[in-house]
This record gives C-alpha cells, sequence and structure tokens, in this order.
C-alpha cells in the first residue's frame, strides 16, 4: 500500500464538514504556517520538495511561485484552476466533492506564502453542485475564522470566492481562464507577459490545479525535504491518477510517483486488471491530449525497461515511443476498441471546444474531424491517413495556447502507433456506425 | 437580486463584470431555462456594461441557452471513456423513448436531449447531467427511472439546483 498524502482521510464518515475535517488533523498548515513560519519560509519548502504542478504541464511550482511579481500597492491573486474538463480526468472533482477543506486549507496556505488577500476557485460550470460543496465549506471556514480578517488570531487576512464557469474546456488554460474570471470570453492571451506579471486584472497572480495547492498542505506539515524523499528523481511525492475505459476497476487513485504502470493497471489495489479477461490494446496515461501508446511501449520503454508512473519515465525517449503523465487522466482500452473511432471523440471534442481566436486550431480541428469521420462511414482513401498527419502538423506549435498541440498530438500518435488501422479501414471500405453522429449534423446544418 | 448582489461583492466594485458568468447562471434558472434578448439586456443593466458584452459571454459558452429549451435538459457525455462505455446506446435510447432527435424538446416541453463533450465522470461511464445533477454509470433501466422521476417531479432543473442528485 503506498503512501497517502491528499486522499487518505476520503472514507472518513463525515470528512467533508469542517468538525471532522479538524479533528483528523485538518488546517494544521494553516496554524503552522501561518503561526511559525514566514512566507518565504512557506514558499522555500514548496520548491525544496520538488513539487510540480499537477494540472498538467508538470512545471515546478515553488519556481512558478517565485516569479510573482510584488510590487508595492497592487494586489496579488492566487487563482485555483478547478476547470477539470480533460477527457479522461476526473480526480479533481472527487478531492473537492469529498474533502473540500483540503482545497481551502491549501489555499490559504498558499495564499500566506504569496502575500494575496484574496483568492478565487475557478470551477467548471458542470461542477456546480462541487461548487455548492465548496461554498458551505468555505462559509463553515469563515464562521471558524480560519477565513476573513486576522485568521486565527494573526495579522494575515484572507478572502476566497468560488466562480463557475460556463462549460468551455478552453478556460482551463490559465490565461483564457483568467479571461473568463474577468467576464469574458475565454479567449487565452498572448504570453508574455506572464499572469505572475499581469494576471487576474492585470495584477500578479498565481494560477495553480486543484491537486497542487492540496498538496501545500502535506509539504509543510511534512517539510519539502521529506516530500521530496517519496517518489522518484525529478517526480517527487504523490499525484492523483484517474482511471477508466475497459478496466475492472475504475476510479482515483493516489499512487507514490514511481509505481510501475504494469502495477498500476493490472494490480488489485488499483485498476484491478482489464475487464471481462480481454487483453488490453492502448492507454492513454494523462488525459486526452497527450499520445495514446500501444500495450508494448505503455509497459515498457524502449529501453525494455519497466515503465514507471513519473514524468520522466513516461516520457521516456519522447512522443516516439513515450507519452506524458499530464493530468493523471489514465484511459484503457481493450482488444476490441476501435483506435480510429476513440480518436474520433476526441477530434470532435476539440473542435468543439476551440475557442477559435487562432485559424490553424479552429479550421485544422474541424478539418480533422471530418476526414476521421469518413474513416467512419467506410468513403475514406488511404491518402487521408497522409492528409490527417499533415493537417495535425500544422496545428501544432501554431497557435497562442496549448489547444493546438492537445489537439494535434493524439492524431500524431495514433497514426504514429496504430497507422495499419487507418490503412486497413481506407483499403477495406469498412463501415463504422456513425448514423447517431449523422444525424447530429443534420441537426445543426 | 440578493444572490446576484452576493456575487458582485466577491469582486473588486469597479470589475462588476467578473460577475457575468455566476450571474447568467442565475438569470437562466430564474428566467424559465433561458436567456432571451430581453433577459440578456437587464444582465447588462445589472452588471453596468454593454448588452453585446453579455451576449458574446453567453453565445460562447454552453451552458447558456439562446433559445428556449424543456424543463429538463439531458445532457449525455459522449467523450472517450463514455463512448467506450456504450453512451451512444444511452443516447439512442433516449430518443426512442422520447421520440425526439438530439437537439429537440420532447412535445410535453419537458425535456430536452443534448449531448455533451466530457463532463468529467470518466470513472462512472456513461453518465448524463441534467441541471445541477449527475446521473452516472448509466443504464435503460436507470434512465427510465430518472426520467420517470423528473416527469414527476415536474420542475425546471437549472444548473442552480440546490436539491441535486449524485448517483455514484
Amino acid at each position: 500500500m503506498g503512501k497517502k498524502l491528499l486522499i487518505h482521510n476520503d472514507k472518513v464518515p463525515g470528512i467533508h464538514t469542517l468538525e471532522v475535517y479538524r479533528s483528523n488533523g485538518g488546517y494544521a498548515s494553516v496554524e503552522k504556517a501561518l503561526k511559525n513560519m514566514t512566507p518565504d519560509q512557506v514558499t522555500d519548502e514548496v520548491k525544496k520538495s520538488g513539487l510540480r504542478g499537477r494540472g498538467g504541464a508538470g512545471f515546478p511550482t515553488g519556481l512558478k511561485w517565485s516569479f510573482l511579481a510584488k510590487p508595492e500597492g497592487v494586489p496579488r491573486y492566487l487563482v485555483c484552476n478547478a476547470d477539470e474538463s480533460e477527457p479522461g480526468t476526473f480526480k479533481d472533482r472527487y478531492l473537492m466533492e469529498k474533502i473540500p477543506h483540503a482545497l481551502i486549507e491549501g489555499m490559504i496556505t498558499s495564499s500566506y506564502a504569496l502575500g494575496a488577500k484574496t483568492s478565487y476557485i475557478y470551477i467548471r460550470g458542470e461542477y456546480f453542485y462541487v461548487a455548492r460543496i465548496l461554498e458551505v465549506a468555505i462559509a463553515e471556514a469563515y464562521a471558524a475564522g480560519l477565513l476573513g480578517k486576522n485568521i486565527l488570531g494573526t495579522d494575515f487576512s484572507h478572502d476566497c470566492h468560488v466562480q463557475v464557469g460556463g462549460g468551455a474546456y478552453i478556460c482551463g488554460e490559465e490565461t483564457a481562464l483568467l479571461e473568463s474570471l474577468e467576464g469574458k470570453r475565454g479567449n487565452p492571451r498572448i504570453k508574455p507577459p506572464f499572469p505572475a506579471v499581469a494576471g487576474l486584472w492585470g495584477c500578479p497572480t498565481v494560477v495553480n490545479n486543484v491537486e497542487t495547492i492540496a498538496a501545500v498542505c502535506p509539504i509543510v506539515m511534512m517539510g519539502g525535504e521529506e516530500y521530496a524523499k517519496i517518489g522518484i528523481g525529478k517526480s517527487t511525492g504523490t499525484k492523483l491518477i484517474s482511471a477508466s475505459g475497459h478496466i475492472n476497476k475504475p476510479g482515483v487513485y493516489e499512487i507514490e510517483l514511481g509505481v510501475p504502470v504494469e502495477e498500476f493497471i493490472y494490480s488489485e489495489e488499483y485498476c484491478g486488471g482489464i475487464r471481462n479477461g480481454k487483453k488490453m490494446k492502448a492507454v492513454v496515461a494523462g488525459g486526452s491530449s497527450v499520445p495514446i501508446l500501444p500495450t508494448e511501449l505503455i509497459l515498457k520503454t524502449a529501453k525494455g525497461e519497466p515503465r514507471l508512473m513519473t514524468y520522466e519515465s513516461l516520457g521516456d525517449g519522447g512522443f516516439a515511443t513515450g507519452t506524458m503523465l499530464g493530468s493523471g487522466g489514465f484511459i484503457v482500452m481493450d482488444e476490441d476498441t476501435s483506435i480510429v473511432k476513440n480518436l474520433f471523440t476526441f477530434a470532435r471534442f476539440y473542435h468543439h471546444e476551440s475557442c477559435g481566436q487562432c485559424s490553424p486550431c479552429r479550421e485544422g480541428t474541424g478539418w480533422m474531424e471530418k476526414i476521421l469521420k469518413k474513416f467512419l462511414n467506410g468513403t475514406a482513401n488511404e491518402s487521408d491517413v497522409e492528409l490527417l498527419w499533415d493537417i495535425q502538423s500544422k496545428i501544432e506549435g501554431k497557435t497562442i495556447c496549448p489547444l493546438g498541440e492537445a489537439a494535434a498530438w493524439p492524431v500524431a500518435a495514433a497514426i504514429r502507433h496504430f497507422k495499419h488501422e487507418f490503412l486497413e479501414i481506407a483499403r477495406n471500405k469498412k463501415f463504422v456506425d456513425i448514423s447517431h453522429y449523422n444525424r447530429l449534423n443534420q441537426i445543426v446544418a | 437580486m440578493a444572490t446576484v448582489e452576493t456575487i458582485i461583492s466577491h469582486y473588486p466594485p469597479e470589475k462588476r463584470k467578473s460577475a457575468m458568468l455566476p450571474v447568467l447562471h442565475v438569470a437562466q434558472a430564474e428566467f424559465g431555462g433561458w436567456l432571451s434578448p430581453e433577459v440578456m439586456d437587464y444582465v447588462a443593466d445589472i452588471l453596468r456594461v454593454k448588452p453585446i458584452e453579455v451576449f458574446e459571454v453567453a453565445s460562447f459558452y454552453t451552458m447558456y441557452n439562446l433559445k428556449p429549451m424543456g424543463k429538463c435538459v439531458l445532457e449525455v457525455c459522449q467523450t472517450s471513456s463514455c463512448w467506450l462505455n456504450g453512451a451512444e446506446d444511452i443516447v439512442k435510447y433516449i430518443e426512442k423513448k422520447l421520440n425526439i432527435k438530439v437537439g429537440e424538446t420532447s412535445a410535453d416541453g419537458m425535456f430536452s436531449l443534448k449531448v455533451a463533450e466530457c463532463l468529467g465522470s470518466c470513472g462512472t461511464a456513461p453518465m448524463m447531467q441534467c441541471g445541477a445533477s449527475f446521473h452516472e454509470n448509466l443504464t435503460y433501466e436507470k434512465v427510465d427511472k430518472i426520467l420517470a422521476d423528473y416527469k414527476a417531479e415536474g420542475k425546471l432543473k437549472s444548473y442552480t439546483d440546490k436539491d441535486y442528485k449524485n448517483t455514484l
């Protein structure tokens, strides 16, 4: 059984309430940080911990915090990115729903370190009921003097608010999120300036993922160096993985970074193997945007070493033979899965969610969806595979935000590793039932 | 109006526009489940912004309805994990049961059917959302019961409902 730091108490009855949460040691990091540490000391512990952003990009959190501009007389903000919309990813929802105070505790402790007097939790609109859970927890925290003026009798005052989005995946991109929080369309901003310099309302802002912020609490309690002893190399600490697809035990698991992928998929402690005794065909390891890998490459690296659940091991060999840990959205597909059709659901998703600001993304995502539809309805030619490859290459790296890459990488990886499936469908004019999708097009037209 | 004022108080006084998204959710819930041009103008008035600023936001985000909808808007997730677990069959089943197609509203005005792109329930797929409620691990039997319950209730379901259900 691996060490758990974030959801170790998720099964305790009533843990969503302040009373039970505190009786289980909750808010100790606020007490320790505000009464015994300076803000810089908190930041130093986060730096020592090696914590990397758990939203997907994996950027070192302490380093991100240290970029925060601190001009006098200008407010600073902490914004929690709870816009969890990446297909395959539902870990933050679990954390917020089951243990909402874990996030609020992290918001207070992190805001203290950053000198932020106000923070916002921007949560995707579809999670409205989770927002309600957070709002109730925040009200409890205010009533107990953990939020508001002079928290726990110290000089630190802080307000925390929840903002619900409107159902746009793009708002998971930090600058689009800030635009949305300002009451506008979620169009990503050109960087630089980065939010650390000009973020919310032009003020210095740190945007961190839910899991990242919650992880600050155990880091403060155990110390950064102790936290860094968990995991392997630069992949320190624990990580929430949301597992779904054709596995026996879908759900959210907290792992110590470094668990072998094979153990994660097949052990009873985690996914419990492939459903109905079937063989595994492929895995998307970190949410829909990361490259899919066939069984032989997800279990072992190109060098034949066991693949580990770490940022480095999953990325071993670049995209030719590797993928990314990403958000930890782990989708497993069995031997009967059509990779082409699964890719079609991803392409449809990215076309739908493109904000439309950059032409390569706006036009390219729709074009890729159309070509994949040709494969499904049996009208594609072999040359369409090359066309699909060409289009994705013309989106990647040519957009303001990473949605371009997120749309292009799954297509590139599917062709790279499963080109034979595309060709087989094109040569044999195989038909995959998409009558439902055709009806949608008629309605839209 | 008290709810709206509370939302606006979360932002600096000169940044009322930031309340746009949450206020639009409240407006949609209060005015029949959709945002008419008159409702959007009213929101613009409250937030002290131009009407076009409200429209450009309302038309960007998928959760705002710009035309009348049924009392219960059923949104079936169809992205990867839900598809892997039979979301298409669920959509077809609902279409047949309600005698409508995706994008349409039932004759009695009770149900509208939509498809959605990933609602964050991949581990409990297939799923659908209705207002603030998540209905997960869907089967035909479960769908039957959900529809019957909503029909018996006969109430408008909105994202801001406090009596949400989560059928994990």
